[in-house]
């Protein structure tokens, strides 16, 4: 082929083996589909390979027997065409044999499907909301809710070094804890748009849907921590609601979960007493990293139209009751959510008095968790 | 075959000037017309493409805000499917159809200018979004409901508008396929002694008119849900989210047969070509492009193994889409056995159909590993789904584009493109193409979701392999688009064969083709 031919196919060569190895991202990769941690993922990790094999065994035939034709009968290598077109016993043959070997491969994958749909006999019952853009979960007869959102060390590094963070968007600031060796339902939906709830350790997802509940169920024989992400397209931070389960022993899990009890309770208590507008600032401070960064920014300057800046905002700035209603209750029509169903009083006040004292913003008032309680 | 000169003699040419182009009603002009908007189209959105590899080069965040990622990976999807393939395939129907039955033009030839013009405006209305108050859609192409509902800006409604015009001008594209293909084959070109082209044109016709009418009742509700107080899709009027689902796939699943079943024929006219063999099968050829297309309406909820399902429906549904495998399966080796004990050259057009049957069919076998209902569970919404519908779609249909273009342009211009250029772009493309989307089988099964504008450490490494392959792709369709400028400019003057085995009516038209052609019905032997 020509000089310039070369030329061109050289330096592409050349950008893409120093693209490849310039710069290596030390993180383990792996190729295959996750093998996973619990019998359902293993049946499900076998069916994969099964039908990979399949596949395989077939591409070796039909591509061998495509490439001896490119290479035996070239005209160039003085290949004289034949004549058939038809062949009937053949074609029959050809029809039949993947035929069977589909029923041999539903068979696995039908018993598969049937024992996923099981989630009797269950030994713990846990509450899945998807929310834009973070989980919730429910321990429903334990008395125990929370949610689970980003954690700040991943999302502070998205603009920064994302290499300097471990499990990098794959961290949570709450994990979802259970004990190992009990089946464990979930019961599954969402609070706005789909949303999916998918841990590839535990071999399955479900969607979140609005107004409908999906279940599903999981038995995880080791204590470890697997992480997954949501799985269905839910607006701008789609990639950004990563889910963590830790799976404990059942000791682990019941001191767990008598610490969670306590912070309800605390937290419940904390909402009955006064406090003070510096412990408000800083308590909002961290709620406005979590909840309210991603949309009114760092600085409060947001991203208008359609996030407005809190920073000299007629809101923010404005009487303390309409800030109190519009965090609340949101803004209907808009991304603007109900706060005040993911966060409690303390929280809510907390936020509110933050930000109606920084930015900028110095209107020195602030609100206390009775207040939030009242407007409710 | 000898010319048919006297055809040439007694017939006016085009039109002058620009006016031309918009009243045509002749079949090469519209023809003509699909191709450029879908080339056009086709670089739109491959730039999109280009800006979400580049964002995907490395973790973090370098280029574009997350909602601007939304936008770039729905608009991309929106003009690749609707933009670039179905124009193209439509330009290919128009130009070739009549010359392969012997016709003079479609049916209805009005109607088939009405069917391209609609397209510029809708296209005009779909990026406009881009500058509006609200942004381009960021629901994905697939647009779930409430997403694309209660929570979209108001320019989700240019977008349904649009989608109702693209609509329109496929039903109509469509009907005239079915009235030229029925009504106006030459005497003796009875349906199973008809070109492989046209069957699967006219089985495509059929889906078209059946599927897209689906979509605009889809996009009709998303709009009264939105302004009418309608609630198909809100459960707290009633409705349910998952209804938009089975809707929006009863449509989407016949789509994309829709954009592969011309493929298919597009590759059985080029094998045999440069074999200088006939095409093993035809009629098991022709029974399986039917039996896909039935099934093709059969099949839909295979999409939607994670949305809570009875296990009854989960069952139907995954044997259903297994079946599939097997009028597919009997395509590919009735291509393969085709090329066995022929005499095969390898042209452009025959480098890009032999990587279709090799890269379709990989494309394939993934298609069968997401059938398998709970392994499905692991895959869906992952990059291994993405890795499957591009490998069916760009080494697929795009490859089956190309080789038609390569394949029917010395027709059409009258000259031949530059062979040393057709395989270098062939070559760049082939490699490139892989190198861009087989490591996406990889991080989707190792865990990356799709639709996502950045991710964890472990996907780094094989997102900058796909990033690298997606440019080298990209660069190498500005080759495409100069050696098909360059060959409508000018080249070696092409015969009326243009190639040693080749068969077909439009072989024994003049190259380039007369304005005007088979205004007598030829005789067919």
């Amino acid at each position: 082929m020509g000089q310039q031919h070369q030329a061109v196919l050289r330096s592409g060569l050349g950008m893409l083996l120093a693209g490849l190895f310039a710069q290596p991202v030390r993180a383990e990769y792996g190729m295959n589909l996750v093998r996973g941690a619990t019998d359902y993922s293993h049946r499900v990790f076998d069916l994969h390979m099964i039908s990979l094999w399949v596949c395989i065994a077939i591409g070796v035939v039909v591509f061998g027997a495509m490439f001896y034709s490119l290479f035996a009968f070239r005209k160039s290598r003085g290949a004289v065409a034949s004549n058939f077109h038809e062949n009937t016993t053949v074609e029959v043959l050809w029809t039949i044999v993947p035929f069977i070997i589909l029923i041999a491969m539903a068979i696995p994958a039908t018993k598969t499907l049937i024992a996923l749909e099981d989630t009797t006999d269950s030994g713990l019952t846990i509450k899945i909301t998807g929310y834009q853009w973070r989980w919730q979960y429910d321990y429903l007869e334990q008395g125990v809710s929370f949610f689970s959102n980003l954690a700040a060390t991943s999302r502070d590094a998205t603009k920064g070094d994302p290499t300097s963070v471990e499990h990098y968007l794959l961290e949570v600031d709450e994990p979802l804890v259970v004990p190992i060796n009990t089946k464990i339902r979930f019961v599954i939906t969402s609070n706005d748009v789909i949303h999916s709830w998918w841990v590839p350790a535990l071999g399955w997802k479900q969607d979140a849907v609005p107004g409908f509940i999906n279940d599903s169920w999981t038995n995880i024989p080791q204590p470890g921590v697997y992480r997954g992400q949501c799985a269905e397209l839910c607006g701008k931070d789609h990639g950004f609601m990563p889910i963590v389960v830790e799976a404990k022993t059942r000791e682990d899990y019941e001191t767990w979960l008598t610490a969670k009890k306590a912070e309800a309770e605390a937290a419940k208590s904390g909402a009955d007493r006064e406090w003070g507008k510096d412990e408000l600032v800083e308590r909002g401070k961290t709620v406005y990293g979590t909840y309210c960064v991603a949309c009114h920014q760092a600085n409060g300057q947001g991203i208008p139209p359609a996030f407005p800046a809190l920073a000299g905002g007629v809101i923010a700035t404005g009487p303390v009751e309409g800030h109190i209603d519009r965090v609340l209750h949101g803004k209907p029509g808009t991304a603007m959510q109900a706060f005040g169903l993911q966060l409690n009083d303390v929280d809510l006040a907390a936020v509110i008095t933050y930000e109606r004292n920084a930015f900028g913003n110095d209107k020195g008032d602030f609100v206390q968790p009775k207040q939030i309680k009242a407007a409710r | 075959m000898a010319t048919l000169a006297h055809e040439v003699d007694h017939q006016h040419g085009p039109a002058r000037g620009i006016l031309r182009w918009v009243f045509t009603t002749n079949h090469k002009d519209i023809g003509s017309l699909y191709l450029w908007l879908a080339l056009i189209m086709f670089l739109t959105g491959g730039s999109l493409a280009m800006l979400i590899r580049a964002e995907l080069f490395q973790p973090g965040l370098q280029l574009v805000e997350p909602i601007v990622f939304n936008r770039l990976t729905t608009m991309h999807g929106l003009i690749m499917v609707f933009g670039a393939v179905m124009p193209a395939w439509t330009g290919f129907a128009n130009w070739m159809i009549p010359m392969m039955i012997g016709a003079p033009d479609m049916a209805l030839p009005r109607m088939n200018n009405w069917s391209f013009w609609l397209l510029p405006f809708a296209f005009s209305l779909l990026m406009s979004t881009w500058f509006l108050d609200g942004g381009a859609p960021a629901f994905g192409w697939t647009f779930y409901a409430p997403l694309s509902t209660t929570f979209a800006p108001s320019t989700t409604d240019v977008f349904i508008f649009a989608v109702h015009l693209m609509g329109f001008s496929s039903i109509m594209g469509a009907i005239n396929v079915i009235a030229t293909v029925l009504n106006m084959r030459a005497p003796g070109m009875t349906l199973m002694k008809m070109p492989l082209f046209c069957w699967t044109w006219l089985v495509t016709a059929f889906l078209l008119i059946a599927a897209m009418p689906v979509l605009a009742g889809t996009v009709t509700m998303m709009l009264t849900d939105r302004h009418f107080g309608t609630s198909f899709f809100s459960a707290a009027g009633g409705g349910d989210p998952v209804l938009f689902q089975h809707v929006f796939w009863f449509f989407g699943h016949p789509e994309v047969y829709i954009m592969i079943l011309p493929a298919f024929g597009v590759v059985s006219e080029i094998i045999p070509t440069f074999a200088r063999k006939q095409i093993f099968g035809y009629a098991s050829m022709v029974y399986a492009i039917s039996a896909i297309a039935f099934l093709s309406f059969i099949v839909w909820a295979h999409h939607m193994f994670a949305t809570g399902m009875p296990v009854a429906g989960e069952l139907y549904f995954m044997y259903a889409t297994m079946l599939i495998a097997v009028p597919t399966g009997v395509k590919v080796f009735n291509w393969v056995t085709t090329l066995w004990r022929g005499s095969i050259s390898f042209e452009t057009p025959m480098l890009f159909a032999l990587a279709f049957v090799f890269l379709f069919t990989i494309g394939g076998f993934s298609g069968l590993m997401l059938a398998i209902g709970p392994a499905d569970m692991q895959y869906t919404d992952t990059y291994f789904v993405v890795a499957h519908f591009h490998y069916v779609l760009v080494p697929g249909a795009v490859f089956a584009l190309m080789a038609g273009a390569y394949y029917w342009i010395p027709k059409w211009t009258g000259h031949m493109y530059n062979e040393r250029l057709g395989k270098l772009h062939f070559w760049l493309s082939a490699i490139s193409v892989n190198v861009l989307f087989f490591p996406m089988h990889f991080v989707g099964l190792q865990g990356m979701p799709r639709r996502i504008p950045d991710y964890a450490l472990q996907f780094a490494d094989f997102n900058r392999i796909s990033s690298i392959g997606g440019f080298v792709f990209g660069l190498s369709q500005l080759l495409f688009v100069y050696i098909m400028i360059a060959t409508v400019r000018g080249g070696v003057k092409a015969t009326d064969r243009v190639w040693e085995g080749s068969h077909g009516l439009e072989w024994t038209l003049p190259s380039p083709a007369p304005y005007h052609s088979f205004t007598t019905a030829p005789e067919i032997p």
